[in-house]
C-alpha cells in the first residue's frame, strides 16, 4: 500500500542525493544543510511515535536539527550553478517539440487520477493508496511517473534527475525550508498562547457595541493575524473564538456560517500581502529568481486590498440580514 | 503581574516584524521567535526544542513540492521553457490577458473541485505558465527588459495565488470549510458544509473580475511601454534574440 510515509521516504531520498553531489563539490554549507533535512524528513515518523509513547528525546533532538538549519540558512548563498547551454537547449526544443509538455501535464494529470479514482484501485484485496492524504501521496507518485517519462523521451541519463533536480533543489536554498519552519512557529505560537493574547488585545481596542467595528476588526484582525502567522487557517480559530464568537455572534446576532466563510476568504487576503506565506510568496520568487524578495507581493498585493474591500462590505451586508 | 505573563509570549511575534523589517533571513528569524515566545512563556529549554522538532515534523507535507524538481530539471534540460515560449508566440490569437485569465480561471475551478495540487509555483508557474506569458507579452513587437521580464514572471506567480486560494474555499470535501465546520462544532455550532462553502462564492467571483481587470490593465502597460515603430521586422526579431540571450546570461 502506499502511504505519504513513503513520499517523505522519497524526499529525504533526493535531500541526500542533492547533499552527495554538494559535499563533493565541497560546498559545505549546502551538504550539511541538506543532509539535516533529509534526516529530519527520514526520522519524522519515528520522532512523531516516540512523542505519543512520552517519549521527548527524539523530538528533542529534531529540536536541534531545526536550529541547526537555521543557522545555516544564511550561508546558503545562490551560488551559479552551470546550466546546460541556451544554444542547445533552444535546437533540443526545436526537435522535442509537443513531446516535452507530455511529461510535464503527467504531474496535474496523474495527481487528479490518483485524487478521484485512487480510493478504487485494489490490488490482491488490498487497497494500493492509504485513505489519509491519498491526493499528496498521488502528487508524489505523479513526480515519479513525470521523471520516469522525461527521461525517456528527452532520452538523459538517469542520474540527470539528480543533477538536474540538484540545480533546481540548490536554487531554492533556505527558501525552500522557509514554509515548513513557519508552520512550525504557528505549532509553537498556539501552543504558547499568542493566539489568546492577541484576541484579548483586540476587545480592549475596539467599541464593542458597534456591529460595523466589530465587524472591521474581525476583518482586519483577520489579515493581520494571517500575516504574521502566514496562514489563514492558524489565524481563523484565534479571532473567531476571540472576536467573531463572542462578539459577532452571540452579541449582534451574526449568520456563523456566512461569517465563517467570509473571515476566512478575509484571512486568505492577508496572504497575498506577507513574506510569511513563503510557499506562496517567497518560493516562487527564487524559482524565477527574481531580484527583490517581495516581487510577488508587489504583483499581487493590490488585488488583495481591493478584495479586501469587497468581503469586509460583504460581510456587514450579508452577516446580520440572513 | 498576570496580565504582563499573558501578553509577554507577543515578543515572539515582535520579533518577527523586526526581523522581517529589517530584511534578516528569515529562517533564523523565525526560529528564533519560536525561541523568545516558548522562554516568555516559561518553558524550559528542553520542552521548547521538543515542541520545534514536534511543530517541524508534524508539517513535513509542505515540501512535497521539491519532488517535482528532478523531473521539471530534466525537461528545462532538453528546453521545455524555450519550447513553452516559441509556442505561445506562434499562436497569434493568444495575448498575455487571455492566457493569465484562462489560467486563472481553470485554476479557480480545479481548487474549488479539490484539485489544490494539480497546478503550483513549481509545477505550473515555474515550468510553462511563466515563460508563455513572457512569449505573450512580447507580442507586442519588442522584447521584453528585465525589469518587464521580472514584472511579468511576477504577476505570473500573483495569479497562480489569487486562483488557488479563492477557488480552494469553495470546495467543500478538505482544508477552509473542513476548518470553519470542525471549529463551530467544538463550540456548539452544527452546520452543512456546502452551507459554508456557497458563502465563499461571491468572493470568488469578486476575485476573478478584480484580478481579470488588473491583467487587462497590466497588460496594457506593458504593451504600451516600448513599441519603436523605425525598427525593421527583421532587425526586430535579431535584437529579440540577442535580448533573450542577454537576459540567460
Amino acid at each position: 500500500m502506499l502511504k505519504i510515509e513513503h513520499a517523505y521516504w522519497l524526499i529525504a531520498l533526493f535531500l541526500a542525493g542533492a547533499a552527495w553531489l554538494n559535499l563533493r563539490e565541497r560546498r559545505w554549507p549546502h551538504a550539511v544543510f541538506w543532509a539535516v533535512l533529509a534526516a529530519l524528513l527520514a526520522g519524522g515518523d519515528y520522532v512523531l511515535a516516540a512523542t505519543k509513547a512520552h517519549h521527548e528525546l527524539p523530538a528533542q533532538l529534531a529540536g536541534v536539527g531545526v536550529i541547526a538549519l537555521a543557522a545555516l540558512s544564511p550561508r546558503m548563498q545562490r551560488g551559479h550553478l552551470a546550466e546546460r547551454d541556451q544554444a542547445e537547449r533552444e535546437a533540443e526544443a526545436l526537435r522535442l517539440r509537443h513531446r516535452l509538455f507530455g511529461p510535464a501535464l503527467l504531474i496535474p494529470l496523474v495527481t487528479l487520477l490518483v485524487a478521484l479514482f485512487g480510493g478504487r484501485l485494489v490490488i490482491g484485496g488490498l487497497p494500493v493508496f492509504a485513505k489519509a492524504q491519498m491526493t499528496l501521496t498521488g502528487l508524489a507518485l505523479a513526480c515519479v511517473v513525470a521523471l520516469i517519462a522525461a527521461l525517456v523521451v528527452t532520452r538523459a541519463k538517469p542520474s540527470a534527475g539528480l543533477t538536474e533536480g540538484r540545480r533546481l533543489l540548490d536554487t531554492l536554498g533556505w527558501a525552500a525550508l522557509l514554509p515548513l519552519t513557519l508552520a512550525a512557529l504557528g505549532g509553537v505560537f498556539a501552543a504558547t498562547g499568542v493566539g489568546a493574547a492577541v484576541a484579548d488585545l483586540v476587545r480592549l481596542l475596539i467599541p464593542v457595541q458597534s456591529a460595523l467595528a466589530c465587524v472591521v476588526a474581525y476583518g482586519l484582525g483577520m489579515v493581520l493575524f494571517t500575516a504574521i502567522m502566514g496562514n489563514a487557517f492558524a489565524a481563523f480559530p484565534v479571532l473567531t473564538a476571540g472576536v467573531g464568537l463572542p462578539l459577532l455572534i452571540h452579541l449582534h446576532g451574526a449568520n456563523p456560517a456566512i461569517l465563517g466563510a467570509i473571515g476566512m476568504v478575509t484571512g486568505y487576503c492577508g496572504t497575498l500581502f506577507t513574506p510569511m506565506a513563503a510557499n506562496f510568496n517567497i518560493v516562487p520568487v527564487a524559482l524565477l529568481e527574481l531580484p527583490g524578495q517581495n516581487d510577488v507581493i508587489r504583483a499581487q498585493w493590490k488585488t488583495g486590498a481591493l478584495l479586501l474591500v469587497v468581503n469586509l462590505l460583504l460581510m456587514y451586508f450579508l452577516v446580520f440580514r440572513f | 503581574m498576570n496580565a504582563m505573563h499573558h501578553y509577554l509570549p507577543l515578543l515572539g511575534v515582535l520579533v518577527v516584524v523586526a526581523g522581517f523589517a529589517l530584511r534578516f533571513n528569515p529562517v533564523p528569524v523565525v526560529v528564533l521567535a519560536g525561541v523568545v515566545s516558548g522562554l516568555c512563556a516559561g518553558k524550559s529549554i528542553g520542552e521548547i526544542l521538543a515542541l520545534l522538532g514536534n511543530s517541524f515534523v508534524s508539517e513535513r507535507a509542505l515540501l512535497l513540492f521539491v519532488l517535482t524538481l528532478p523531473a521539471i530539471g530534466v525537461l528545462e534540460r532538453a528546453g521545455l521553457r524555450e519550447h513553452a515560449r516559441n509556442w505561445i508566440a506562434s499562436l497569434r490569437s493568444l495575448t498575455f490577458p487571455r492566457l493569465l485569465i484562462a489560467y486563472l480561471g481553470l485554476r479557480q475551478i480545479l481548487s474549488m473541485l479539490g484539485l489544490t495540487n494539480v497546478a503550483g509555483q513549481a509545477q505550473t508557474v515555474r515550468p510553462l505558465l511563466a515563460p508563455m506569458a513572457e512569449a505573450a507579452a512580447e507580442k507586442r513587437g519588442s522584447p521584453l527588459d528585465a525589469n518587464e521580464r521580472n514584472d511579468v514572471r511576477a504577476f505570473s506567480a500573483a495569479t497562480d495565488n489569487i486562483g488557488l486560494f479563492f477557488g480552494e474555499d469553495v470546495f467543500i470535501a478538505l482544508g477552509a470549510v473542513l476548518l470553519i465546520q470542525g471549529f463551530y462544532s467544538q463550540h456548539g455550532i452544527t452546520l452543512e458544509p456546502l452551507h459554508i462553502a456557497l458563502w465563499a462564492l461571491p468572493t470568488a467571483i469578486a476575485a476573478f473580475v478584480i484580478h481579470a481587470i488588473r491583467t487587462v490593465l497590466f497588460a496594457r502597460r506593458i504593451h504600451s511601454a516600448t513599441v519603436r515603430p523605425e525598427v525593421s521586422k527583421d532587425e526586430r526579431s535579431s535584437s529579440q534574440a540577442a535580448m533573450r540571450q542577454h537576459a540567460e546570461d
